[in-house]
């Protein structure tokens, strides 16, 4: 992330405006802080909101303006963002797919449905597409043994996964 | 078994229910109306009474729990909801909030005018997105009706209800974890004492409780706590249940039986095995929950029982494996799972899980030794109790039954050096694509 731009130390801060969250997110933010006696406790909503922002991931800008309007140090919710599965650090896709691969997921065929989106979109795992479409990663139980094998796409659940279903859900992708 | 009527999936199929006028309908808010004309003591008496225990996974009894909140607080007080179902092979909860979420509100109400808790956090886990939609659209229509807000239900009682989305990390299931990420922090588990009741969520006293628990007290409110003893095995094991079963059986879902129910039984609910094939090992509650084998086929899944078999009853996720399954494979599976998801913040638990990791990822190739049997059990025996939370305890659970009913099966992969199964295909004919996808 040595590219990203005015973010990096002091140095630049008297210039650069600090990053801020759009109006619609702030007021959303805002209404959600007053759900709680700490502010603070909103911290994992506004990186919610900064994801879907920010496109999906958490560059150095998006925690620079969580940190504003959360009044936290960077340090801080970098801290955080770590911590959670569902909170990238590093680009992903326009389209992020996370395939279910434990236990019961497994027991009927999530391996395969792993091979299948390495052979077709013929990128390693974490890895994004060359025309940023889509990436893809292995998870934990998603909860949703029941519809094994099954995977994450974006927000939505597609379950019963076959080889042939995997295909057609990644030919509509836009 | 044949005249169970289902209870807390009664409304499953009926959308209606979504909104409060259609769960009215069907009965719903009947244990609402009844607690709030009865003192809050007695309504946790009732509950107390019924043997209601935990449906999170610990089996802690909910009316002690409750009991546990100081009476005299200068504090608010908080009910959290744990929605956070992260245990490998658990999927009940999600049925009750997507297809019934009026009658978790009505449980978390209950337990906020039993403790006098004036706010309910739903924490549900951050992948829930269509559930979180499903609260948040059930929560408004409750406020717009006068369930939820300055007087539920006319009766001058306060009662506020957010959904708190969690961002994926298993340890937030753990309850202080919880509070933890609730409060906008790394979801690290704390030091107890104090425990919850008396320092819980924003340094207050709090209740936390599972989704399914919470769905059991509006019932036990409305038909009495001896009607809800009425169902179950005996006086420590009472009420109805969500069983989730997945693997390899033929209708895989969640299925609602009395507590106690025999694993044979279960089983032939979803189906029987998946194309008639062989039982080989069951795990009968999550992840954490130590493999069972043929032997158990009758054993009644209920807390007191399964602990006696060597396994815990957990969540009541049941995974089922055939005569196919390396069952090296199935624990290094969840073995890696543990690690991943160790906070870390205990060396036994951070070091251990990790430990045993490495050890069946070897074991599984045919590349260890039986001094690593034996490493691993001693692993086990570190960890156990010697951590802040259960998380290291429950790695454990899995890799010490593997170790100690199916040690034939490790030594074969140490004889072999290789693993004996040939790693079964479920689409595409063996061979199409040799290379395993991914080593986490």
């Amino acid at each position: 992330m040595s590219d990203s731009p005015n973010v990096r130390g002091g140095d630049t801060g008297a210039t650069a405006e600090a990053p801020a969250f759009p109006a619609e997110a702030r007021a959303r933010l805002d209404e959600i802080k007053t759900h709680y006696p700490q502010p603070k406790a909103a911290l994992i909503p506004a990186l919610h909101l900064a994801q879907e922002v920010w496109g999906g991931w958490l560059p150095e800008e998006a925690i620079l303006a969580v940190a504003n309007e959360m009044g936290l140090p960077a340090a801080e919710v970098s801290g955080v963002v770590s911590f959670y599965d569902l909170f990238h650090a590093e680009p992903v896709g326009r389209h992020r797919i996370r395939v279910c691969t434990n236990l019961s997921c497994q027991l009927r065929g999530a391996d395969e449905i792993m091979e299948i989106l390495r052979d077709e979109l013929a990128v390693g795992e974490d890895e994004v597409t060359p025309d940023g479409r889509c990436s893809y990663t292995h998870f934990e139980c998603l909860g949703s043994c029941d519809t094994a094998p099954m995977m994450m796409l974006d927000d939505r659940y597609e379950e019963n996964l076959t080889p042939e279903r995997v295909r057609q859900i990644l030919e509509e992708l836009d | 078994m044949a005249t169970f009527e289902p209870v807390l999936s009664r409304n499953v199929g009926h959308p209606e229910v979504l909104e409060v006028a259609g769960y009215k309908k069907r009965g719903g808010y009947a244990g609402l109306a009844k607690a709030l004309g009865m003192e809050p003591d007695a309504v946790i008496e009732e509950v107390k009474k019924s043997g209601l225990r935990g449906r999170g996974g610990a089996g802690f009894p909910c009316g002690m729990k409750w009991g546990f909140i100081p009476k005299q607080s200068d504090m608010p007080k908080y009910i959290v909801c744990n929605a956070d179902e992260s245990e490998p092979g658990t999927f009940k909860d999600r049925v009750l909030i997507e297809h019934d979420p009026q009658q978790l509100i009505e449980g978390c109400i209950i337990a906020g005018w039993a403790v006098g808790a004036e706010t309910t956090y739903i924490y549900i886990r951050g992948e829930y997105t269509h559930g979180a939609r499903v609260l948040e659209a059930a929560i408004r229509d409750a406020y717009d009706n006068g369930i939820l807000g300055s007087s539920v239900m006319g009766k001058g009682f306060r009662h506020d209800m957010y959904v708190h989305r969690g961002a994926g990390a298993y340890i937030c299931g753990e309850e202080t974890g919880l509070l933890e990420s609730l409060e906008g922090k790394r979801g690290q588990p704390r030091v107890k004492p104090p425990f919850p009741a008396i320092v819980g969520a924003f340094g207050a006293p709090t209740v936390i409780n599972n989704v399914e628990t919470l769905c059991c007290v509006p019932h036990i409110l409305e038909r009495g706590a001896d009607w809800f003893k009425g169902i179950g095995t005996d006086e420590r094991n009472t009420g109805p249940k969500l069983y989730a079963i997945s693997g390899h059986v033929e209708r895989p879902g969640t299925y609602e039986l009395p507590i106690g129910v025999p694993f044979s039984e279960l089983l032939a609910t979803a189906g029987g095995m998946l194309g008639g094939a062989e039982l080989k090992a069951y795990i009968p509650g999550g992840a954490s929950a130590g493999l069972l084998g043929p032997a158990h086929i009758d054993l009644p899944l209920d807390f007191d029982q399964v602990a006696k078999a060597g396994s815990m009853l957990g969540s009541a996720a049941v995974m089922v494996m055939d005569q196919s399954v390396c069952l090296v494979r199935a624990v290094m599976r969840l073995s890696k799972f543990f690690a991943h998801e160790s906070c870390g913040q205990c060396t036994p638990c951070r070091e251990g899980t990790n430990w045993m990791k490495i050890l069946l990822t070897r074991l599984e190739r045919g590349e260890g030794s039986s001094a690593d049997i034996r490493v691993l059990g001693e692993i086990c025996e570190m960890i156990a109790g010697n951590s802040l939370c259960a998380l290291g305890d429950a790695a454990a659970g899995p890799v010490r039954s593997l170790v100690a009913n199916f040690s034939d099966e490790i030594e074969q992969h140490v004889e072999a050096g290789c693993c004996p199964y040939e790693h079964r295909r479920y689409f595409t004919a063996s061979g199409a694509s040799a290379q395993p996808t991914h080593s986490n």
